[in-house]
């Protein structure tokens, strides 16, 4: 997609269909293996396409759901884990942890009307550069099929009418917790520039 | 963990965190290796005006950031313009995060507020589109941006280091790093699980490609391990549990019960002479021998006190007998003795568990088991050796019969889809000592039977090809089955080799008398219990796994536990060996230092929020998490922790935090990371209604949050 077509389409407030839809995924990535794959990949100088923005945490076992979520929020079309394969974890078991999140997630999500190919597991070990591209390269064509990512909509439809400050509430979530990411980090500046 | 070791510069901004965020931000052009690909001028511009309200004040290019004078553009910006935070945006951090690190702790600020996020490796070089790379090189820099401001100043964790060290394996690899840190001053408790010392080397011939004598070139080795006034010995011992962490470990170790008072024993042998009960030595004799019910595995066995074996003792089975106790000069005998265990308290752990052999029966169509006289290599070795059962004379199964033709069979497990993939390393080379013995003690004609001759060490082709001139026979191809049905003329008694010879390109059918199967090596058995004990991890071959296959080979994820010899893959000697002083070179600059920093990714819990329902403390391999059963919480021993991070994901109550990758951290980075689209314009987020009771856009994501906590 060429800038111009992406600030006609801005413009319009439409994501164009007409061209080829570029999606941003987020990939989060182990210390261990899968960042050191993605390190691989780019030493052998393997080629994939440019779409996955990756984050490196110490250990699959690391991903939180909110991130997941919150990636989704933030405007991506798809969400990629990565991890060590099973039994070759660097902290002995935590890979069957980021396993079991990953699968209530894509349960999760797909309740919520977000097809399960948006949130994807690869194991890739350090070696595995070139498998890691491959994978890499795969999602994205997969999610481009699917095109962009509307699911806040889709949620919104079926919540509509819900007071939600009343659930909030009933969750116990006033009792002094702020909720999340609401005003613990003012951030004003960032959303400025969206 | 907020304490900020580092003095503030003189007239720089206020402590991080408690003051105005100054970022600097510095993109690589790494040569042409970024800049070829991503429009590093522009990005740097843009991080300058995009990113100013999230607190740049500075974005420079650079020619190379890692370079003395990049690292002086850091340097002075932090010292003139104040900075408080610093992102470059190079190279992958494996690589440089700890020079831009070091760069910023120079000029006084904590390195921990230096991100280093990389545009080479995952954008330039796989990228080839200039202006889709362009875009990702902005979103990562973002990431960073947006991270690093939540980032804490951090002080590294210091403990204290026990000088002792405990060896587990007493295999050649395990002797020498023993043998090191011992020379060195320091007290090593070598455990051994088997009556003596010496491993696997102890069992053979001969060494390739030498040709040295292993009992020759070990045993002298075992006596300085045996009589070193700084090693503790334990052989029939075995460690049970590991508690701590670097520098302050416990190991409980089991003396298994050897019915001999070691205190008394002369080792002279008597014992195992008058003992009537013979057994057939599976162990050291690899079945083709016997000992005794009370024994000393070989001659050369460090220490030389005996075990009774329990299961095969007269006096245990019937309570009659005791022919050892009537004739122990020394009064050594002990049937009463109890298995003892012992708790030690050391620094480091060696672990140099080394290898079993892989089970030839498992390949039934090599008839190992079925058929005479298909041997194992280990069976071949105790024939060859001239300590052996057989005094050294290579013979058929009869125990008479000299073989004429002799097959030996490579890869024996190895290299096989349906047993294990790797290769052993050693086979080839070993296989060729084989026929080079063969020929030797006896002059039969030998056929190696290889897939590919990998003989890559010093030395080690030339052997390959002394053994070609001696005449020994070469087939490309592995052997499809071993079999006694004889059907053409010359096959009658003899076991005939069926094998696609592939650089003939046909079939062939070897009659030999004799079959070696050069079996390959596997981890052992109880290797993963013994590595989760330790708290390091394998692979699913079950090899334990190295920090860093090439850089850090002998440290292993665990602070404190290192890896030395077949342990973590198959070797030859000479890497082992190589490895135990490595292991214990690594172990010694530990010691001299006393103390250690530990990485400060930690994770710990806030008591006010956390609930005690113990989820995390079942969520960690290290046990790092106990619950106080006083304050009603759970707490974490930071020296413990090796910062996974997987209970700080699993607290419900959000109460465990996480330093390096906190929750504030890695939710920033996405946000940053998704400031841009795929064309480098700002990315199209989901709208939220504005009646919305949160109506910021956040809100409802938290709901679904709560929805997937819950």
């Amino acid at each position: 997609m060429s800038v111009q077509t992406a600030i006609a389409s801005e413009t319009t407030g439409t994501v164009s269909q007409a061209t080829t839809f570029e999606p941003v995924i987020i990939g989060f990535t182990c210390n261990w293996c899968s960042y050191r794959a993605a390190d691989l990949a780019g030493t052998a100088r393997t080629k994939y396409p440019p779409n996955v923005r990756l984050i490196r945490l110490m250990c699959s076992g690391r991903l939180d759901p909110t991130f997941v979520l919150k990636a989704f929020a933030e405007g991506a079309d798809a969400v990629l884990l990565t991890g060590c394969h099973p039994g070759e974890c660097h902290y002995i078991e935590q890979n069957y942890k980021a396993l079991r999140r990953y699968r209530l997630l894509r349960r999760t999500l797909e309740g919520m009307g977000i097809e399960p190919a948006r949130i994807q597991l690869v194991w890739a070990s350090a070696a595995e550069g070139v498998r890691l591209a491959g994978e890499i390269a795969r999602v994205t064509e997969e999610v481009r099929a699917l095109g962009p990512l509307n699911w806040p909509k889709d949620l919104l439809a079926e919540v509509d009418g819900v007071d939600l400050e009343a659930a909030w509430a009933a969750t116990g979530g006033d009792s002094g917790d702020p909720p999340p990411e609401s005003d613990a980090n003012p951030d004003a500046a960032s959303e400025a520039t969206r | 963990m907020n304490g900020n070791g580092h003095s503030p510069v003189e007239g720089a901004a206020p402590v991080p965190g408690e003051g105005e965020i100054r970022i600097g931000v510095y993109v690589c052009h790494c040569g042409s290796n970024i800049a070829g690909t991503v429009d590093v001028v522009e990005v740097a511009r843009w991080a300058a005006e995009a990113l100013k309200d999230q607190g740049v004040v500075v974005a420079r290019e650079y020619k190379f950031m890692c370079s003395s004078p990049g690292q002086e553009l850091i340097t002075d910006d932090i010292r003139n313009l104040g900075l408080n935070r610093i992102v470059v945006a190079a190279c992958s951090p494996h690589l440089h995060e700890n020079t831009f690190r070091t760069a910023t702790a120079r000029a006084g600020l904590n390195p921990y507020l230096c991100e280093l996020v990389s545009v080479r490796e995952q954008d330039s070089w796989v990228h080839t589109d200039r202006a889709a790379a362009t875009a990702k090189a902005k979103a990562i820099l973002a990431g960073g941006v947006e991270r690093v401001r939540r980032n804490a100043p951090l002080d590294a964790i210091t403990v204290d280091i026990n000088p002792a060290t405990l060896v587990v394996g007493g295999g050649i690899a395990g002797i020498q790093a023993a043998l090191e840190i011992a020379d060195a001053g320091f007290p090593v408790y070598l455990v051994e699980k088997d009556p003596s010392i010496g491993g696997h080397m102890a069992q053979f011939d001969k060494t390739f490609p030498t040709l040295d004598c292993a009992a020759c070139i070990l045993t002298p080795r075992m006596v300085s391990a045996g009589t070193h006034p700084n090693i503790t010995l334990m052989t029939w011992s075995e460690v049970t549990h590991v508690d701590g962490f670097v520098g302050n470990f416990t190991a409980t170790i089991r003396k298994k019960a050897r019915y001999v008072d070691a205190d008394l024993c002369t080792g002279c042998g008597v014992c195992a002479e008058k003992c009537p009960k013979k057994v057939i030595d599976e162990v050291y004799e690899a079945g083709l021998g016997y000992r005794k019910a009370i024994y000393t595995p070989f001659d050369q066995a460090v220490p030389r006190t005996p075990v009774i074996d329990r299961e095969n003792c007269t006096y245990f089975e019937k309570g009659t007998c005791k022919a050892c106790e009537k004739f122990c000069e020394a009064d050594a005998i002990r049937f009463d003795q109890q298995d003892e265990e012992v708790t030690i308290k050391v620094g480091n752990i060696i672990m140099a568990t080394g290898y079993e052999l892989f089970d030839a029966r498992r390949i039934a169509q090599y008839g190992y088991g079925r058929l005479p006289n298909v041997f194992t290599s280990l069976e071949f070795e105790r024939l060859s050796n001239s300590a052996g059962p057989t005094n050294g004379r290579i013979v058929l199964r009869d125990g008479v019969t000299e073989p004429k033709t002799v097959g030996v069979i490579h890869c024996v497990g190895s290299r096989d889809r349906n047993f294990n993939n790797y290769c052993s390393a050693i086979c080839c080379m070993q296989s060729l000592k084989f026929a080079h013995l063969v020929k030797e003690h006896t002059g039969a004609t030998v056929y190696n039977f290889y897939i590919d001759m990998r003989t890559t060490a010093k030395a080690y082709d030339e052997f390959y090809q002394r053994v070609m001139e001696e005449g020994t026979l070469f087939v490309r191809g592995k052997p499809a089955e071993v079999t006694e049905a004889g059907r053409l003329p010359g096959e009658e008694g003899k076991i005939i080799v069926q094998v696609e010879d592939t650089l003939a390109g046909r079939q062939r059918r070897i009659p030999v008398d004799m079959v070696v199967l050069s079996v390959g090596l596997q981890p052992r058995a109880d290797a993963k219990e013994l590595a989760t004990r330790l708290g390091i991890s394998c692979s699913s071959d079950g090899w334990a796994i190295e920090k860093h296959p090439k850089l850090d080979p002998v440290a292993t994820m665990t602070e404190g536990v290192f890896i030395a010899g077949c342990v973590s893959g198959p070797k030859d000697i000479p890497s082992s060996v190589a490895q135990g002083a490595a292991a214990a070179a690594r172990v010694l600059g530990r010691i001299q230092q006393k103390q250690m920093n530990l990485e400060p990714i930690k994770a710990s819990v806030h008591p006010d929020n956390c609930s005690g329902c113990r989820i995390c403390n079942t969520m960690c391999p290290y046990n790092a998490i106990s619950f106080l059963e006083a304050e009603g919480v759970s707490s974490i021993n930071a020296a413990m922790c090796q910062g996974c991070g997987t209970c700080v994901a699993a607290c419900p109550a959000g109460a465990i935090s996480g330093t390096g990758f906190s929750n504030e951290q890695v939710l920033a980075q996405i946000e940053g990371l998704l400031m841009v689209g795929s064309d480098g314009t700002p990315l199209k987020r989901a709208v939220f209604p504005e009646a919305h009771p949160h109506g910021n856009g956040h809100r409802q994501p938290d709901a679904v949050e709560e929805a997937v906590q819950a």
